[in-house]
């Protein structure tokens, strides 16, 4: 009986499924940093395909905060990003990380708690006087803590109305994405600030209201960007140029007001384009 | 009730042959198992050597091994991460959100728990058994082979546990490979987005459907292992 080592074999083996695992980063893709709202509530599942039919480019999409996002730019691991928090936009914009920004669509900030309301965020003036009740009432508030756009958001309005958040009685902290966030702040019978869009998603799912909207103040834009080329080497600026310019062509506007439209009976994001608002299609 | 419903979704989504679980289902046996066979390609004859040759430096890599069983994956995941990006020290392959990515991190989580299973084989084998298969004028490469063949039920141990840990887990594969739709979604991450978007029922579902690939592989595996007993 003749047995012979199956090394071959089995590298072998081991090659052939690591090819059938599909191949890898192509000339054609870019690596978009995106944020978890624009993922879970599936609109980039409409965009990027459409993307792709458009111009054979391949976006890969990563879902993290705006923050991490933004990081990813600032270290040149990433192509684009499709971001919001102004704030942080700005600063990565004077530092030269960011270039050829477009606004591409807004929604808004809801604060949302339990429906019987026990700090009466709903009548509250304004936003700012929305997050003072919760102080003064030491209700339960849920933080996303991770340095998304809705967390910078959330401390914008601790600090217009000079609270100290890390003091706050009922303050907790997910650390997570505003979908987690969301379940949580529904489960703890907490208060928290959403992004419409999310919200909307996950409504059904919750024991939770929108307790106060409509401020100016949390108007929610989304910027796109491409990573400066000059400041990054390998940033692929052409490609993700046409992504951006993509997200503000009348196909990927229109199909922005249409998203969301059939499902939950409301539009979760504003195209910027005012024309696309008034006939969103496809 | 939510549970329900998915546990029954999975059922008919698998009978219906739905096309996005099956692209997921096929992708995240194809990951795993490249991991689980490079794991296994380095992982035995290293764990042959520590359990049956004596050299300076042996308990130390075995403490060592042990010790990376209990690695996190997110761990793990960063460190490729931060390898792999363009930024990084390997960022010219563009491996980042591929793959091949998840695969690399894979085997670094699965390795350990390999090479520790694969030791523990060898050296529940007799000793004399080596000096034997020596005398006999087998080389080196034929005594690790038939050696291999004595300790199959450690070894399908060791596959079981390396294949289980890592088809499993996900937060290398969500660093790694980023959950792209199509190209690096594997059954966790799919979980994960399904969750994060309120479909608990699909998610769920997902949970079933991965639940029961790894029993029909277990079943294989120790059909295998048990055969010949």
């Amino acid at each position: 009986m003749r047995l012979r080592t199956p090394a071959p074999l089995v590298a072998v083996l081991a090659l052939a499924l690591l090819s059938a695992c599909g191949s890898g980063g192509s000339s054609r893709t870019i690596i978009v940093a995106t944020t978890t709202s624009i993922q879970d509530s599936g609109l980039l599942d409409v965009l990027l395909p459409a993307f792709e039919t458009q111009t054979g480019i391949r976006a890969k999409a990563i879902a993290v905060g705006s923050g991490a996002a933004i990081a990813m730019a600032a270290r040149g691991d990433a192509d684009a990003v499709f971001v919001h928090d102004p704030k942080a936009e700005a600063q990565a914009v004077a530092a030269g990380d960011l270039v050829d920004g477009v606004l591409v669509m807004t929604n808004d900030f809801l604060i949302v708690g339990p429906p019987d309301d026990p700090a009466q965020v709903r009548a509250a003036r304004d936003a700012a006087d929305a997050f003072r009740r919760i102080a003064v009432a030491g209700v339960p508030f849920v933080s996303r803590g991770d340095n998304s756009g809705t967390h910078a958001k959330e401390l914008t309005l601790w600090t217009a109305v000079g609270v100290d958040p890390s003091t706050l009685s009922g303050r907790l902290e997910s650390g997570q994405g505003m979908g987690a966030t969301l379940t949580i702040a529904s489960e703890r019978r907490a208060y928290t600030l959403t992004d419409r869009a999310t919200y909307t998603v996950l409504r059904a799912t919750l024991a939770l209201e929108p307790l106060f909207q409509g401020d100016a103040e949390l108007v929610n834009p989304y910027h796109a960007y491409v990573v400066n080329p000059e400041r990054h080497r390998g940033v692929r600026a052409d490609l993700a140029r046409a992504f951006v310019r993509f997200l503000v062509s009348p196909e990927a506007q229109r199909a922005i007001a249409a998203f969301g439209l059939e499902r939950y009976g409301e539009p979760l994001f504003v195209p910027a384009d005012p024309r696309a608002r008034e006939e969103p299609g496809r | 009730m939510t549970l329900w419903d998915g546990v029954v979704d999975a059922f008919r989504l698998l009978g219906r042959g739905d096309p996005y679980l099956l692209d997921v289902v096929r992708r995240t046996v194809l990951v795993s198992g490249a991991a689980t066979v490079l794991a296994l390609v380095g992982g035995v004859p290293l764990g042959y050597l520590l359990a049956r040759t004596r050299w300076p430096g042996r308990a130390l890599i075995l403490a060592a091994v042990h010790t990376g069983m209990g690695l996190p994956p997110v761990i793990v995941g960063l460190v490729f991460y931060l390898l792999l990006a363009r930024s990084g020290p390997l960022g010219r392959l563009e491996l980042l959100y591929t793959p091949q990515a998840m695969v690399a991190a894979q085997v670094a989580i699965a390795a350990p728990l390999v090479v520790s299973f694969a030791a523990a084989a060898f050296q529940s084998l007799p000793d004399e058994l080596g000096d034997l298969l020596h005398v006999l004028g087998a080389g080196r490469m034929r005594r690790l082979w038939l050696l291999a063949r004595e300790a199959r039920l450690g070894l399908l141990a060791a596959v079981m546990a390396g294949f289980g840990a890592i088809v499993s887990e996900v937060g290398a594969a969500l660093t790694v490979g980023g959950n792209l739709d199509g190209s690096t979604r594997v059954l966790t991450t799919a979980i994960v987005l399904e969750a994060s978007r309120g479909e608990y029922a699909r998610a769920i579902a997902f949970g079933t459907v991965l639940l029961l690939l790894v029993l029909g592989t277990n079943l294989i595996l120790t059909a295998a292992q048990q055969r010949g007993r």
